[in-house]
C-alpha cells in the first residue's frame, strides 16, 4: 500500500515529464516553446519530487544506484541541465530573429539525448548487475553498457516522441502543422512497436529474471491485450484524424509500458538484491513522506489547475488563439 | 588531487553557482511584488514596467537556479553516497518539502511572467506574492537540511547506524532558526543591493530616469532592511556556534589558544604552525564578549581539539572576515540611504552617493559565498559534525576530475549565457521622464 503510493507519485511524475519531454525540435520550434513554455518548469519539478522521494524513501537504494550507474546518471544530469537552460533562454529569445537558432539547435540535441539516458538506467534498474552494497563497487559498466539498457533507452526516445507529436497536433489550428505532426506521430508510433517487441526478447538475455517476471506472469497476456488495442486505436484514430481520441489511446499506451515494466521489476528496485522494502527507511520517515505528499498534492493540485486552466484552455478545447 | 578533494571542490563549485540563484530565487520575487503593490496602489505605469522588467530578471535566474539545483540533489548521491545512504531517511523530509515549495514557486512565477492579461489584478499580485513565499521557504527547508549537517539530531547511534530515527526532530535541530533566519536576511541582502547596484549603475548615466530611481529606492529599501537587520542574526548565529562547533569558532575568529577574556582579531592570518595568527588588530575582551556576551568567558581554541579535528583556519578566518567587512560596508550603507530619504530624499540621486551603492552592489553576493565558505569549511572535517567525517562519505568511483572539469565548463558556459542575457535586458532600458510623475508611458 505505502509502496503503491509512493510509485504512483513517481508514476505520475513520469507521466507529466513525457508531457513536456518529447519534442524532437526540427521544426516548428514556436509551436512547441508556446505550447511548453508557461508549463515547462512544474514539469521540470516531477524530476526532482521522485529523485527526492527516492533518497527519502529509500536512501540505500539511492546510494546503490547514484554508484553503479554513475555514468549514465551524470551524463543524463548534463542532458537535463543542457536541455533546461538551453530551453529557457531559447523561448526568451523568441520574439527576436536572431540567437534563438543556438539555443534551439542546443535544447533539440540534448533532448534527443536526456530520454535515452533516462531509459538505460531504467533497463539498467532491471537488467539484474546494480551491486547492492556501493562499498563494492568495482567501476564495472556491464550494468548499463549493454544492449538491454540500450534497447530501452531507445523505447524511451521514441515512446517520448511520440508523445509529443501527438499532443502537439492539438496545439495548433494550422492544417499543415497538424499533418506534419500527424506523420511524424505515426512513424514514431511504428518505432514505439516495433521496439516493444524487441525490447523483451532482447530482455532474455539481457534481463533473465526480469524477462522471467515479465513473460511469466499471470496479467502480462491481459496487459499486452490493452496495449495492443490502445496502439491500434491511436493508429487508426491518427489516419481518421481523431486526434482527442487518438491522444487518449497513445497516452494509454505508454501508461501501459511503464504500469509492465513497473509489474515485472517489483518488488525490486534495482534487480538483483535491491527492493523496496529492504531498502525503505524507518516506518517514521516513510509516514512523514507520505503525509508530505498528500499535503502537498492537496495544496499543489489546485495550483496546477489554475495554471493548465489558464495557459491550456484553448489547446484543450482544440481551439487555438493566435498569440497578437 | 586526491579523489576526496575533487569530490569536495566540485560540490564546492556546484553550490557556489547554485547559491547565486538561489539567493536571487529568495530575494527578487519580494522586490517584483513590491514594485507590483506600488503600482496597484498608485496605478503608475513605472512600477508596472519595473515589475515586469524584475519578473523577467526573476524568470532566468530562477530557470538556472532550477537546473542547477537538480545536478545538487543528484550530485549528493553521486558524489556522497554513503552520506545519503546514512542520512536520506533522517533529513530528507525538508528536500521534499523543499520539492513542494520551489513546485510552488515554479507555478505562481508561470501564472505571474505570463499572465499579466489573462487573470485579474488581484490574483495577479497574489501569485507574485506566492512566489515570494515559495522561495522563501524553499530556502528556509533547504538550509534546515545543512543546519541539520551542522547540529545532528533526531536519531541515536548503533554500530554506526542510525535508528530511531524522528525526521521532525531533524528538522526542528538546534541551529535551524538561527541558520535559516540569517540565510534570509543575506538572500534579500544580496539580491536587493545587486540590484540597487545595478540602478545606481544606470542612473550614473541617466540621472533623470524615473524608471531606475523607484527601482533604486524599493531595491534599496528591501536590502536596506535584511542589511540592518544581518548584524543580529549573525550574533545569534555567533554564539549558538560557540555553544555548539566552537571548533569552528575558533577556526573563524583564528583563535589558537584556549583563554579567558579573548580578543576579538580583526584581519590577520592564521598560522597553523606556530599556532599564532599574526597582523591581527586585537579588540581586548571583544570575542568572548561577543561570543558568550560575557567580557571573562572562556573562548575554546583549536588546540583543545585533536589535530585531525581541525578545520584549516586560514580560509574560514579570511572567509569571516570578507563576510563581516561586507555585511557591516553594507548596514553602513543602509542607515546612510534610511537617513537620507527621512531627510533629503535628492541626496539618495548625488552622484556620489550613486557611485558608492553601484560599488556596494557585490558586497552582498559577495558576503553570501564568503558565509558559505565559513560555514562549509568551518564543520570539516566532517560532513555530518560529530557523526560523518567527509572522507567516509565519498564515492567509491574513480576519475572524478571528468565530470568536474565538465560541469565546470558547462556551467561557466550557463554563467556567461545567463549574465549576457540579464546584460541585454538592463541595457535595454525603458525611459521614464522625470517630470511626468512617472504617468507618461514608456518612450
Amino acid at each position: 500500500m505505502l509502496y503503491a503510493l509512493l510509485g504512483g507519485a513517481d508514476f505520475g511524475g513520469g507521466i507529466w515529464d513525457l508531457l513536456a519531454r518529447g519534442p524532437r525540435a526540427d521544426a516548428q520550434r514556436q509551436l512547441i516553446a508556446r505550447a511548453i513554455g508557461p508549463v515547462w518548469e512544474t514539469n521540470h519539478i516531477w524530476l526532482i519530487v521522485a529523485i527526492v522521494i527516492l533518497f527519502t524513501g529509500f536512501p540505500s537504494a539511492f546510494a546503490a544506484i547514484s554508484t553503479a550507474l554513475f555514468v549514465p546518471m551524470t551524463l543524463l544530469l548534463a542532458g537535463i541541465v543542457l536541455r533546461g537552460a538551453a530551453f529557457a533562454f531559447h523561448a526568451y529569445h523568441l520574439h527576436e530573429d536572431h540567437g534563438a537558432g543556438r539555443w534551439g539547435t542546443l535544447f533539440a540535441g540534448a533532448s534527443l539525448v536526456t530520454p535515452v539516458l533516462l531509459g538505460v538506467m531504467i533497463g539498467a534498474l532491471s537488467s539484474g548487475r546494480i551491486p547492492a552494497d556501493p562499498l563494492t563497487f568495482t567501476g564495472d559498466t556491464a550494468s548499463w553498457l549493454a544492449p538491454f539498457p540500450l534497447s530501452v533507452g531507445l523505447l524511451t526516445l521514441s515512446a517520448f516522441s511520440y508523445l509529443a507529436a501527438v499532443y502537439l497536433i492539438m496545439e495548433t489550428d494550422d492544417p499543415d502543422l497538424r499533418s506534419d505532426f500527424r506523420s511524424r506521430a505515426l512513424w514514431a508510433a511504428a518505432a514505439v512497436a516495433l521496439l516493444s517487441v524487441f525490447v523483451p526478447v532482447i530482455a532474455a538475455s539481457g534481463a533473465p529474471d526480469f524477462h522471467k517476471a515479465l513473460t511469466e506472469s499471470d496479467w502480462f497476456v491481459s496487459v499486452m491485450m490493452f496495449y495492443a488495442t490502445a496502439a491500434l486505436g491511436a493508429c487508426v484514430s491518427l489516419a481518421l484524424c481523431a486526434y482527442r481520441i487518438a491522444r487518449i489511446c497513445a497516452a494509454a499506451q505508454v501508461v501501459l509500458i511503464l504500469l509492465g515494466w513497473g509489474l515485472a521489476q517489483f518488488p525490486f528496485l534495482a534487480r538483483p538484491a535491491i527492493t523496496f522494502s529492504s531498502s525503505a527507511s524507518a516506518p517514521s520517515t516513510l509516514r512523514l513522506l507520505l503525509l508530505f505528499l498528500a499535503a502537498g498534492a492537496v495544496l499543489l493540485f489546485p495550483a496546477i489547475f489554475l495554471l493548465m486552466r489558464i495557459f491550456k484552455r484553448e489547446a484543450l478545447s482544440g481551439r487555438y488563439r493566435e498569440t497578437p | 588531487m586526491t579523489e576526496l578533494l575533487l569530490a569536495r571542490a566540485q560540490m564546492a563549485m556546484l553550490f557556489a553557482f547554485h547559491i547565486l540563484f538561489a539567493v536571487a530565487g529568495m530575494g527578487m520575487p519580494v522586490l517584483m511584488v513590491v514594485a507590483e503593490a506600488a503600482y496597484r496602489k498608485t496605478g503608475k505605469p513605472v512600477y508596472q514596467e519595473l515589475a515586469k522588467r524584475w519578473a523577467r530578471g526573476t524568470g532566468v535566474l530562477f530557470a538556472v537556479g532550477a537546473v542547477s539545483g537538480t545536478v545538487l540533489s543528484f550530485e549528493l548521491g553521486l558524489l556522497w553516497p554513503r552520506f545519503m545512504e546514512f542520512s536520506g531517511g533522517i533529513i530528507g523530509l525538508p528536500f521534499a518539502l523543499e520539492g513542494f515549495a520551489f513546485f510552488a514557486e515554479a507555478i505562481f512565477l508561470g501564472i505571474y511572467l505570463y499572465g499579466w492579461d489573462k487573470v485579474s489584478p488581484l490574483l495577479h499580485l497574489l501569485s507574485g506574492v506566492a512566489v515570494a513565499i515559495g522561495g522563501i521557504l524553499s530556502g528556509i527547508f533547504v538550509v534546515t537540511a545543512n543546519a541539520w549537517m551542522n547540529s545532528p539530531t533526531g536519531f541515536s547511534l548503533v554500530d554506526g547506524k542510525p535508528v530511531d530515527i524522528s525526521p521532525l526532530a531533524a528538522m526542528l535541530n538546534p541551529a535551524w532558526k538561527t541558520e535559516t533566519a540569517h540565510m534570509t536576511l543575506a538572500a534579500f541582502a544580496a539580491s536587493g543591493f545587486a540590484v540597487a547596484g545595478i540602478h545606481a549603475f544606470m542612473l550614473l548615466r541617466d540621472r533623470e530616469n524615473l524608471f531606475h530611481r523607484r527601482a533604486l529606492a524599493i531595491a534599496l529599501g528591501v536590502g536596506g532592511v535584511a542589511a540592518i537587520l544581518l548584524p543580529v542574526s549573525g550574533d545569534f548565529n555567533a554564539r549558538f556556534i560557540a555553544r555548539h562547533q566552537p571548533a569552528k569558532l575558533a577556526a573563524m575568529e583564528g583563535q589558537f589558544r584556549t583563554e579567558r577574556a579573548a580578543p576579538l582579531r580583526i584581519g590577520g592570518i592564521p598560522d597553523v604552525d606556530s599556532q599564532t595568527t599574526r597582523w591581527a588588530i586585537e579588540i581586548p575582551r571583544a570575542l568572548s564578549l561577543l561570543a558568550f556576551h560575557d567580557p571573562d568567558a572562556e573562548v575554546k581554541g583549536l588546540s583543545a581539539f585533536p589535530r585531525d579535528e581541525w578545520p584549516n583556519p586560514v580560509p574560514v578566518h579570511l572567509a569571516f572576515q570578507l563576510m563581516v567587512a561586507s555585511g557591516a560596508t553594507m548596514s553602513v550603507l543602509a542607515l546612510l540611504s534610511a537617513l537620507f530619504a527621512w531627510r533629503r530624499r535628492e541626496w539618495l540621486y548625488r552622484r556620489r552617493f550613486l557611485i558608492a551603492v553601484a560599488a556596494c552592489g557585490p558586497l552582498g553576493i559577495l558576503s553570501v559565498e564568503a558565509g558559505w565558505v565559513v560555514t562549509e569549511l568551518g564543520r570539516q572535517p566532517w560532513v555530518i559534525h560529530g557523526v560523518m567525517r567527509t572522507a567516509d562519505a565519498v564515492t567509491t568511483v574513480g576519475g572524478l576530475a571528468i565530470p568536474f572539469a565538465f560541469f565546470s565548463l558547462l556551467y561557466l558556459a550557463l554563467g556567461v549565457s545567463a549574465a549576457w542575457l540579464l546584460k541585454r535586458e538592463v541595457s535595454a532600458s525603458p525611459a521614464f521622464p522625470l517630470d511626468g510623475g512617472g504617468g507618461s508611458e514608456p518612450g
